[in-house]
């Protein structure tokens, strides 16, 4: 089939971007998203042009390198879907598509479609852990956990950090992100310890980072490649509340 | 050279544990002086930069990827082995350690699998604690199941991401450390070269990814846990930044490379379906339980399969192996589907694959029982190829999923040079000639968490406190140059060709030769064809954009030139192993039945390899660790 491509082109942080245009004519309807994007960088080398810069890695769906926003929607079209799962299928013979990196304060632009995303990693590094050294833990089963308590942590814990969120989000707030790993480890004892500290620590980072604030719009949850439930972010306000006043 | 594995002496249960009553320790107060480079975010590395860190050394951390939490560990699904015994099923510590030297065909050493069994409950201890959401029992406690064909239920899982989740919990842990200043964090860089210094190794050149910059980084020792190179295949179930470039340049600067020709190829994977293709999707095996596999008995029947009555089905699997059947062991199963695919019984546009059907399962369990096992997999199955498995059989191929070669190391997880560990995927050590499901993960984070961290104290208190030679140093100087002179080169063949188009033909003529069934004639022709790639990739490469700025085609550039010179010492080594074990398959030797013929006497030992050049042809010298076996019998595998 044939894709009309637009994608965004951008020499670094500080240079002015662009929109470049081509047309596919070698699109098959089995290949993924991200190979489309290889199929095309084969056809800008060959014609001696630079390809377009996109971050990527496992390919499955579960590193959340990639985060494309197609057509305005971060992943594209398909719900509970990273795009690098995305198949061409998807699509009609003929059909136009705009390639975006995620656009945020907090998330600059390295190159074309690749951003910074290192503020996850300093959000993380504020208190997204239970503060054990190896070797300190006790025996695996001395702490039974209610299997329905341990299946909402996964849930929360499934989050696969690709920053879709944010790029969703109006605010471009990273609210969802946050909250997961906070519901996550609330939902353990492991986690209960530091329960209050943590929350404080890492809704400041996130503050900090440039993130924006939550308004409830919803679209996180919406575009959560994970699905993973914006009652984390309610959790991780009350959390936050508390800690504060108590 | 003579290959000393220094396994510890006394009885096989002891070893590990009067190992570290012996080895030395390194002060509190003295650890912080110490650094330590580890290059690898995975489990292995970040485990390790973890553990290290909290124990006082100051450790530098290096990965490809935008966070560390990345790393290709992340992918994993199935799950991690322990002897727990929690179901009471008679497993034992010693039990794992068999099923796992069995398992590898006997191409391992005893002593490291011991401990590797012996330490894998500690790791469901740590995991647990750090918040790791494992599959639970109703009763709260901790679920298993049985995994690979493994007799009893030792696989503690969470859903279908268990790689995920233990990857998060070692990543936080390392994160943490990051913030109290005990990890300096460089992700988007990727090392190119170590530096040795005086027989030792004593840092490593990184390119940062982003500006382009080369960087030297110095250090009391550096750890090498950058993961397998199944991506010498080009198609493979890594992750597409999974390389061999740093073990290679190791290897380049003197470090041995053992047992190249060992690569595990997954049977119940997801066909290629065009040119396009980029990588491959690893479909649970846990699908073997319940699935069957079949083709059509007659050639070229192209009915769909559901009018294909069943006296018109090979069920292959089943006639050939009634006991084990559909779960016979991976090597097993991914072997008589290429046999039945060359036999021109292969299924699907390309004529390989084969069917794995559940239409007798949901007759007997229900469509509820089949889709609360399996419903995520038949969800990805149905998203990626199109065709709805509840309805009509999967169609599934072999396809490069691990590698149980990489660097030479002793028991301490060092390789040959001094200072200069390998962990995880990228050392050879535990799994032999074939590596059991869920072991993995067992042993990239023992090796993290439990054995680097012990064994690098005993390497480091004999390093004198504080040297630094400087990074100006002549050899820095001169490694520094080597990675930035490769860089320049590449970038200025401006030939016809892509990198992408190297790749993969590359990956055809490894694939089709040393693949899942080799034998003496191809490998020679492999080894011709794959001089004639590389001379030609040298001259004829397109590599696009520039040095100073992110260009991902410069960097695949890169790796793409070391597995040509990887695919050929695999192709040496596999022409070398004249006996066939484990996922090594020399069609010469095989019994009439088709099944492989492992030859004791001859090549009871690690192929340790060492780089002597490259000019046309690689040069490598062979050393042999002859692999001793006090505490196992040894027996032919059978699965009839
Ligand atoms: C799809 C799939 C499913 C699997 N399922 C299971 C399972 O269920 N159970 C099991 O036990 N095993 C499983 N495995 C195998 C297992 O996941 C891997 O063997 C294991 O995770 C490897 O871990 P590692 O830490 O050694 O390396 P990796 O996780 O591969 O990490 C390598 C690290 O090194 C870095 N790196 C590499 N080269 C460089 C360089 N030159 N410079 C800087 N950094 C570099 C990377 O950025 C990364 O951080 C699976 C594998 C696959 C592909
Ligand atoms: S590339 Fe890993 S999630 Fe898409």
């Amino acid at each position: 089939m044939t894709i009309h491509l637009k994608y965004w082109k951008q020499d670094g942080p500080d240079a002015q971007g662009y929109f470049e245009e081509k047309t596919l004519d070698t699109v098959n309807e089995h290949m993924s998203f991200l190979e489309m994007l290889d199929v095309l960088n084969e056809e800008l080398q060959l014609e001696g042009k630079d390809p377009v810069e996109f971050d990527y890695d496992c390919r499955e769906g579960i590193c959340g390198s990639c985060n494309l926003v197609i057509n305005g929607q971060a992943h594209g079209p398909n719900a509970k879907t990273a795009c690098c799962q995305l198949h061409m299928r998807t699509y009609n013979d003929g059909d136009h598509i705009t390639i975006e990196p995620p656009r945020a304060a907090a998330f600059p632009v390295i190159k074309d479609l690749v951003v910074d995303r290192s503020g996850f990693d300093r959000i993380i590094e504020a208190g997204g852990y239970v503060s054990v050294k190896t070797g300190s833990a006790q025996e695996a089963n001395s702490t039974p956990i209610e299997k329905h308590s341990s299946d909402m942590a996964f849930d929360y814990a499934t989050c696969i950090g690709c920053g879709a969120c944010v790029a969703a989000c109006p605010n471009a707030s990273a609210s969802l992100f946050t909250g997961a790993k906070i519901a996550h480890l609330n939902k353990m004892p492991q986690g209960e310890v530091e329960r209050y500290d943590r929350v404080v620590a890492m809704v400041d980072q996130m503050k900090e980072e440039g993130f924006g604030d939550c308004s409830n719009y919803g679209e996180c949850e919406a575009v959560c490649p994970q699905g993973i439930s914006i009652s984390a972010i309610a959790e991780m306000r009350r959390d936050y509340v508390k800690a504060m006043f108590s | 050279m003579k290959l000393d594995g220094k396994i510890p002496e006394g009885p096989l249960e002891q070893k590990w544990s009067l190992h570290k009553k012996n080895m030395k320790l390194v002060a509190p107060n003295n650890r912080r002086k110490y650094e330590v480079i580890i290059v690898g975010t995975g489990l292995a590395g970040g485990a390790a930069a973890a553990s290290l860190a909290e124990m006082g050394y100051k450790v530098k951390s290096f990965c490809i990827q935008d966070s560390a939490r990345r790393a290709h560990s992340i992918a994993a699904q199935g799950g991690i082995n322990a002897a727990k015994n929690y179901p009471n099923d008679g497993d034992s510590v010693w039990r794992l350690f068999y099923d796992t030297i069995k398992g590898g065909d006997y191409r391992s050493r005893e002593a490291n699998v011991y401990r590797l069994a012996e330490v894998a409950n500690n790791i469901i201890d740590q995991a647990v604690a750090q918040g790791v959401p494992f599959a639970r029992e109703y009763s709260g406690l901790l679920a298993n199941r049985s995994f690979g064909g493994a007799q009893v239920s030792r696989t503690f899982y969470a859903r279908g991401q268990t790689g995920q989740q233990l990857l998060l919990g070692a990543y936080q842990a390392m994160m943490r450390q990051v913030q109290e200043g005990g990890v300096e964090y460089f992700p988007r860089h990727e090392m190119l070269e170590v530096v040795i210094i005086d027989g030792k190794a004593r840092g490593i050149i990184t390119r940062d990814l982003v500006s382009g910059e080369i960087v030297r980084h110095e250090a009391d020792a550096v750890v090498l846990a950058t993961g397998g190179y199944g991506n010498v295949f080009y198609l493979s179930t890594n992750a597409k930044n999974s390389n061999v470039t740093a073990a290679w340049r190791a290897h380049k600067k003197g470090a041995l490379f053992a047992n190249p020709c060992y690569v595990q190829v997954h049977p119940t994977c997801i066909p290629v379906s065009g040119d396009y293709q980029s990588k491959l999707t690893l479909m649970s095996e846990s699908l073997r339980n319940d699935g069957r596999v079949w083709v059509p008995r007659k050639k070229g029947d192209d009915r769909h399969p559901n009018d294909i009555p069943d006296e018109e089905r090979y069920y292959y699997l089943e006639e050939r192996y009634p006991s084990f059947g559909n779960l016979v062991p991976r090597d097993v199963a991914s072997r008589n589907a290429k046999l039945v695919c060359d036999e021109g019984l292969g299924v699907g546009e390309t004529g390989l694959a084969v069917y794995l059907d559940f239409r007798d399962a949901i007759k007997r369990d229900g469509l509820d029982t089949i889709s609360a096992k399996y419903g995520n997999l038949f969800d990805m199955y149905h998203n990626i190829a199109g065709e709805n498995p509840y309805k009509q059989p999967m169609k599934i191929y072999p396809a490069v999923h691990y590698t149980m070669g990489g660097l030479w190391v002793d028991y301490n997880l060092m390789t040959n040079v001094p200072g200069l560990f390998a962990t995880g995927e990228a050392n050879f050590s535990d799994h032999g000639a074939n590596r059991l499901g869920a072991s993995a993960l067992m042993q990239g984070l023992s090796d993290g968490y439990f054995v680097l961290p012990a064994t690098i104290g005993n390497y480091l208190a004999d390093e004198e406190i504080g040297k630094r030679y400087g990074t100006d140093h002549a050899e820095f100087e001169k490694a520094a140059g080597e990675a930035q002179a490769q860089i320049d080169k590449l970038l200025s063949i401006k030939g016809k060709r892509t990198i992408v188009d190297f790749h993969r033909t590359l990956g055809k003529i490894v694939w089709d030769n040393i693949g899942i069934a080799r034998n003496a004639e191809d490998l020679k022709k492999a080894i011709k064809e794959i001089q004639e790639l590389r001379e030609e990739f040298w001259t004829n490469v397109y590599v696009p954009g520039e040095k100073n700025n992110y260009n991902k085609y410069l960097e695949f550039a890169g790796r793409v030139a070391d597995f040509f010179e990887l695919a050929e010492l695999m192709a040496k080594d596999a022409l070398d192993r004249e006996e066939s074990c484990g996922c090594h398959l020399r069609e010469e030797y095989q019994s009439e039945e088709g099944e492989a013929i492992r030859n004791d006497e001859d090549f009871s030992y690690v192929a340790a390899w060492e780089y002597q050049g490259v000019n046309g042809e690689l040069k490598e010298q062979l050393h042999k660790e002859n692999l001793e076996f006090e505490f196992v019998e040894l027996k032919q595998r059978s699965y009839k």
